[in-house]
């Protein structure tokens, strides 16, 4: 007896029934993200190419070029978003390194602590940091009463302020992922490089840092990322005098009603980042294959 | 055999404790140089938790160690000049091959032309030349293995430790190393302990055998003593396999229900003893016993068939039973009597032992 084609087309139309089915899993959010993102920033792009009157028209991209005051907004907000990255590196880091060292139970207290701020409202914590900075706030009177410093330090309504309330809020963001690196990383390792004669800081520089380079990578552009579109930090704290590619969006809209030249620094933001990230993953990969070498 | 740098290492009244737990109980032991040492004992003996005390991972409560003349108790980790095969390799990941392999040559800021000469070389004596280029992630587990090997003998430390290093590796592959290393081990002298819970690898491979048990040191002695002359039934339990009879001690003169036991050496202490009984070493007689064998006798009551040899349960009554095996060829099959049918047991006086009964 002969089998034919063995259930071929039947086993064929099973599987492809079953993709299907996988995929209509992912529909509901797949619909929400084309929704919700896709069509209104396709939008806004659209909107950006028009004047006010519906004329077509490149005004709203020349404006940015040809204005220095959009190239200081672009150059505060990747200055801004740059330091915040750095300092929040700096004091994750350590913060990371100092949890992976604990028993899981120890690490998971430390992980509720660390996200604790994400129960309160951004907007509570920001005002809250301007009760303690401000001239006459905790900290300055505190300061002054102890003799540290006699005059008011202006810790607040300037650049100071705004990356003060940013590393804050970008703190977490950074810890989980260099965190979550670090817990993977197998202690022998370090144990091997110290039995071959490393250091403490040797074993450190050329086992631990390597291996949590992902983690840091990761962490640093999710902070990096979020820091470019940030509005309501430094609004409150900045005090207008750092005014972010948002806040110049905000008052476009808000102000001036223009909403095409508010749509081509949206334009412009999204296409500097992504530049930004292909430079970034090629100098990740240059710098894993250099290790890899070595 | 031992090289002329090698070191013998002096372990004295070595104590850990976790809370409670005494992980190492005052162990003494002593390493001579150039020897192949292996650390035997099952899980949580305390034979690992030794091993990483000599790495210095882990700090004792107590004791001493000294590596040749050198007290090492404080000494740490990277100042001990060891060579370690970790269990699980612990080769870096970010690196490849060859700059695994390097890796404490750098550290001992050996020239690069010096470098690429030794990793070379040892990359061609664990047989892996020309794999210097892979990346970690590309290898097998016994290659793994191998490189791990060439990266704690590059910089040709006084001592090696290995800790369980073949146990990830399959049957034929852990067989083929263990003779490869010690094959190595001969050309190197280098004095080397290594930690396993197989029997049959510390047999294969030792020099001398230290059984561990609950944190202490059960015996030290060569495989071939460790295995016909154990100290203890732990010892006999771990190493092989046996059956025990109870035996009464009366005036030096052994019984075993009222038959006297011959034996070399007889306990001088009165009471009870255990008599021991390897499988292989016991024997079918058929007519009568000669002077230097003890007869058993008693019913048969399993045959299993095992490939190699036959295993056959033997009923002495009353809750004793002695278990023996023959070589499955065609005697040995035909002088097995059938199943329940009666049979007498010889085991040799050479090869009687007598241990020192549990309380």
């Amino acid at each position: 007896m002969s089998l034919g084609d063995g259930h071929a087309a039947a086993l064929r139309r099973d599987r492809t029934i079953e993709r299907w089915l996988m995929l209509s899993l992912a529909a509901p959010a797949l619909l929400l993200v084309f929704v919700c993102l896709i069509v209104p920033v396709g939008w806004l792009f659209y909107l950006s190419f028009f004047t006010d009157g519906g004329v077509a028209t490149l005004h709203n991209y020349r404006n940015l070029v040809e204005q220095p005051s959009y190239a200081r907004i672009f150059w505060t907000t990747f200055k801004v978003s740059a330091l915040t990255t750095a300092i929040c590196a700096v004091l994750g880091y350590p913060l990371a390194y100092f949890m992976s060292q604990l028993s899981a139970r120890a690490a998971n207290l430390c992980i509720i602590l660390v996200l604790l701020p994400f129960w309160t409202s951004l907007l509570v914590r920001t005002y809250a940091w301007l009760v303690l900075l401000q001239r006459t706030g905790l900290i300055n009177t505190w300061g002054m009463q102890l003799g540290l410093w006699s005059e008011p330090l202006a810790l607040v309504n300037n650049m100071t302020g705004t990356l003060i309330g940013m590393v804050h809020i970008m703190l977490p963001f950074i810890v989980l992922p260099l965190y979550g690196s670090m817990r993977t990383i197998d202690r022998t390792l370090v144990q091997a490089a110290a039995n071959l004669g490393a250091s403490p800081v040797q074993s450190f520089v050329r086992v631990f840092l390597p291996l949590s380079l992902p983690g840091l990578t990761a962490g640093a552009l999710v902070v990096f990322i979020l820091c470019l579109g940030f509005y309501i930090t430094p609004e409150v704290l900045g005090g207008g005098r750092v005014t972010m590619v948002s806040s110049r969006i905000a008052t476009d809209i808000d102000t001036f009603l223009n909403w095409g030249s508010a749509s081509a620094l949206g334009a412009v933001l999204l296409l500097l980042t992504l530049i930004l990230l292909w430079v970034a993953s090629r100098l990740a990969k240059g710098l894993s294959l250099v290790g890899a070498g070595h | 055999m031992a090289s002329a740098s090698a070191l013998d290492i002096h372990a004295r009244q070595v104590t850990k404790s976790y809370g409670a737990i005494v992980v190492l109980d005052r162990v003494d032991l002593h390493v001579q140089a150039g020897e192949f040492l292996t650390l035997l004992g099952p899980s949580g003996s305390g034979k690992t938790t030794l091993l990483m005390v000599l790495a210095g991972f882990t700090r004792p409560d107590s004791g001493s160690i000294l590596f040749g003349s050198e007290e090492v108790i404080r000494l740490a980790p990277q100042k001990r000049d060891l060579g370690m095969v970790f269990q699980n390799y612990a080769l870096f990941p970010h690196m490849n091959v060859a700059g695994n392999i390097a890796f404490p040559l750098r550290l001992r800021k050996v020239g690069a032309a010096e470098i690429a000469k030794r990793v070379e070389a040892a990359l061609e004596m664990v047989q892996l030349g020309g794999y210097g280029t892979r990346g970690i992630h590309e290898l097998s587990g016994g290659q793994r293995q191998r490189v791990a090997l060439a990266r704690a003998l590059v910089f040709e430390p006084r001592i090696i430790l290995m800790d369980e290093p073949l146990s990830a590796l399959d049957k034929q592959l852990r067989e083929l190393m263990q003779l490869e290393l010690r094959r190595l081990h001969e050309k190197l002298g280098t004095t080397t302990i290594y930690v396993t819970h197989d029997q049959r690898e510390a047999l294969t491979m030792s020099d001398r055998i230290a059984v561990i048990n609950k944190g202490k040191l059960a015996q030290l002695d060569s495989p071939r003593h460790i295995y016909s002359k154990p100290n203890s039934r732990f010892v006999a339990e771990f190493i092989g396999e046996s059956t025990f009879l109870n035996v009464a001690v009366s005036g030096g003169v052994c019984r075993y229900r009222d038959t006297v036991i011959k034996a070399d050496a007889a306990p001088v202490r009165d009471g009870r003893c255990l008599l021991m009984i390897r499988p292989e070493q016991v024997q079918i007689v058929d007519g009568a016993a000669s002077d230097n064998m003890n007869c058993f006798s008693g019913r048969t009551v399993g045959r299993v068939f095992q490939g190699d040899t036959l295993r056959i349960d033997v009923d002495l009554g009353g809750g004793d039973a002695i278990t023996l095996r023959v070589p499955a060829n065609s005697a040995g099959l035909q002088s097995v009597p059938a199943d329940r049918e009666s049979i007498t047991l010889g085991l040799s006086v050479a090869d009687t032992t007598l241990l020192p009964a549990e309380d």
